[in-house]
């Protein structure tokens, strides 16, 4: 079984700060890590290997310092990494961002005789936007199944899937090849063996450019995307507001007439 | 764009069979056959013929050529589950109604699924000037092909300038595959929509990074402008029974209606009768419960404010209570009018899946828990005194 999982370096706290005279994310000083939702992806992966064989290529389109969070990937069972990378893909929302994803993929498939499964997170804890996963199989004209919470068996190039939905979940037959994008709860992702560790120092990584994966120079980067940012800011932090003390019973009768007015 | 076979050209070698990383090609009487559904024109099968007989040429992606003057009209879709349009559709339509008016256009909403005429008024009602209905059993329940598809015919149809979804688990799921294949732009999970007069360009507003920074994003080439909405950030609209509207019905193939993936069993999970996303209230509980029995304890704050019981991470990976109710960073996001934190700590991932929320109750033992920097009211004391003695008092005002 080929799998493909992408994976985004992201950085490792949401508490960023913007530059207020050039209204640019202060990024230098936090440290990058891998989305969080993609180590779900990535173990997910690995497991399909280790029951179907197979190999699992982990892709991330980013900076060539995300060349690390692929030699993560490697210690945590990853066999092959590819790094997208060109100084073109800046800019890039999440049109362009699937758009360059597909490429690259179709390339692995390609050169590894095709593709079954591709893992992705549910979503980027930077940008929290849930759309460059069904992006990719819409490019690559697969079908697709979001917020996977587990796969139940997958045989004769079919799988069956769990979809978490607001109430529960829903039961899904899908044709391989396919994307799967998955939440939290489908898998406990391993830690680091020595032995991934001592892989990932050696291992070989890829670096491939636009010009590499044949993307067309109009849909990548910040020309490639339709959406364009205007405006960034930051909100005005929720403060604290009071606190409640004395003895029970005041501290609740308090609380149950201030809240009173939102309650039916 | 397109793949060819050139007859003449092809021996019936199956080269090209064994090289499509997607088993599109078979060879029938001796030719090539390439299945369009399967094949993602990859040029794989281009390269291995050593004949020359297949012929692809590539799409280019084409950009900002569309005529943007040529679209009207604000559309919601409108999600409907079991035959019931959604909360958060009713919302976008009342939002809708409000950009429609500054850009003196139309609303339209579009209703998909199976039996659900009944659904059209009320969303005429609440402020839609046409509804869209197509009616089929495939469209029944949610299934990421035919949805897409319909969409996407609909919207090359009649061409409207906006198409507003809720960020609900379907509507990302939709709108990402429509946005593409009709090569536009989307913007996730918005907070504000307004419409920049002078441009007359939708101005969608989302937070990123967890809330810490909000963005203010355009489509300015690109049509129709596409957002996804957040739940409960847009008020509901006033019902007016006087309003009146159209119903406009479309009638889609077999074909058409085709979902590679099949939907075999919707399973609702009883403890989650109270959907998260859409309750007024939340009553969430952490580590400090102690233990999963006392989970009861909110549950019954919950069922007297009519609230939905949710989570730290800390308790669901205990085992104390499932996923689906964890809020935070690697669960849900969350903005109800009261989020009741009880013995949450109040770390960052926790607190950018609720710190939009109206306002927030916590209650922790430790007066130094960070939770209490983003509480509306904060109560340094023990929740197994004060919970009960709330859950009793609201009973008494509310009656139940
Ligand atoms: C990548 C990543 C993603 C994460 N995603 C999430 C997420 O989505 N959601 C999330 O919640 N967390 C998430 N976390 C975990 C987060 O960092 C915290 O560990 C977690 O939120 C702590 O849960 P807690 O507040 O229940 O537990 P604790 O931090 O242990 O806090 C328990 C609190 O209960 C109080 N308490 C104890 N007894 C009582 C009592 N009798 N009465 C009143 N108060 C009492 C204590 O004073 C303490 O403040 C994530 C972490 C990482 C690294
Ligand atoms: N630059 C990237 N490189 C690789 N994978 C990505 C990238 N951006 C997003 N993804 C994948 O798409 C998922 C959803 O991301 P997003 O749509 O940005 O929320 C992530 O969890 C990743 O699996």
């Amino acid at each position: 079984m080929n799998i493909i999982v992408c994976i985004k370096q992201v950085p490792e706290t949401t508490e960023v700060r913007i530059n207020p005279e050039t209204n640019t994310l202060i990024r230098e000083g936090v440290k990058s890590i891998i989305n969080p939702f993609d180590l779900y992806a990535l173990e997910e992966g690995v497991r399909l290997k280790e029951k179907f064989g197979g190999k699992v290529t982990v892709v991330t389109m980013g900076p060539p310092q995300a060349e690390s969070s692929l030699r993560e990937a490697v210690s945590l069972g990853a066999d092959e990494g590819v790094l997208v990378s060109d100084r073109a893909f800046a800019g890039s929302d999440t049109w362009a961002t699937s758009y360059t994803l597909s490429c690259a993929i179709r390339k692995i498939g390609q050169e590894s005789g095709g593709f079954d499964v591709i893992l992705c997170g549910k979503q980027a804890s930077d940008g929290d936007t849930a759309q460059v996963g069904p992006g990719i199989s819409t490019f690559l004209k697969i079908p697709q199944v979001t917020y996977v919470k587990k796969i139940e068996e997958i045989k004769e190039k079919s799988a069956r899937v769990e979809r978490m939905t607001e109430e529960g979940y829903d039961i899904i037959q899908v044709p391989l090849p396919v994307l799967f994008t998955v939440v939290k709860e489908i898998n406990e992702p391993r830690l680091p063996s020595l032995k991934g560790m001592m892989r990932a120092k050696s291992a070989k990584l890829i670096t491939w450019s636009g010009k590499d994966i044949q993307a067309d120079p109009n849909g990548i980067g910040l020309n490639g995307s339709p959406t364009k940012v205007v405006k960034i800011f930051t909100p005005p932090p929720r403060t604290g507001g009071q606190m409640l003390r004395g003895e029970t019973p005041d501290i609740v009768g308090k609380l149950v007439s201030e809240l009173r007015s939102e309650v039916h | 764009m397109g793949i060819q076979v050139i007859q003449d050209k092809c021996t019936g070698c199956t080269l090209c069979v064994k090289t499509c990383p997607f088993g599109a090609v078979t060879v029938v009487k001796k030719k090539a056959v390439i299945d369009l559904h399967k094949c993602t024109l990859c040029g794989a099968c281009v390269d291995a013929c050593k004949f020359k007989a297949i012929l692809l040429e590539k799409e280019t992606v084409q950009k900002s050529s569309v005529d943007i003057s040529g679209y009207k009209g604000v559309w919601v879709f409108a999600e409907q589950k079991k035959g019931k349009v959604q909360s958060v559709s009713y919302e976008l339509i009342g939002k809708a109604r409000e950009l429609a008016d500054k850009l003196d256009t139309y609303v339209g909403a579009i209703l998909l699924g199976h039996s659900v005429e009944d659904q059209a008024q009320e969303l005429i009602w609440s402020g839609a000037d046409t509804v869209y209905l197509v009616d089929a059993p495939q469209l029944a329940n949610f299934q990421d092909e035919p949805y897409t598809t319909v969409l996407v015919e609909l919207i090359r149809k009649y061409k409207p300038e906006i198409v507003l979804t809720g960020a609900t688990f379907i509507g990302r799921s939709l709108v990402s595959r429509v946005a593409v294949t009709i090569n536009t732009g989307l913007t996730a999970d918005c907070t504000g929509l307004d419409i920049d007069k002078e441009k007359k360009l939708l101005l969608q507003t989302r937070p990123a990074f967890g809330g810490n920074i909000m963005a203010t994003i355009v489509t300015p080439n690109h049509r129709p402008q596409m957002s996804t909405v957040r739940h409960k950030v847009m008020p509901l609209p006033i019902s007016d029974k006087h309003k009146k509207g159209k119903v406009i019905k479309e009638v889609f193939s077999l074909d058409q209606l085709n979902s590679r993936s099949k939907l075999l069993d919707v399973v609702e999970e009883v403890e989650n009768l109270v959907n998260l996303a859409e309750a007024d209230i939340i009553v969430s509980g952490g580590r400090g419960l102690g233990g999963p029995e006392n989970f009861k304890l909110l549950e019954e704050l919950a069922q007297v404010l009519g609230g939905a019981v949710g989570s730290s991470r800390a308790a669901v990976d205990a085992g104390w209570i499932p996923y689906s109710h964890q809020v935070g960073q690697t669960g849900r996001t969350v903005a109800p009018k009261i989020y009741f934190a009880c013995g949450i700590s109040g770390q960052i991932q926790h607190l950018v899946g609720m710190q939009s929320s109206k306002i927030i109750v916590a209650i922790n033992k430790d007066p130094d828990a960070p939770i209490f920097k983003v509480a509306t009211y904060g109560i340094a004391g023990d929740l197994f005194e004060i919970i009960p003695s709330l859950t009793k008092e609201f009973k008494k005002i509310l009656k139940v």
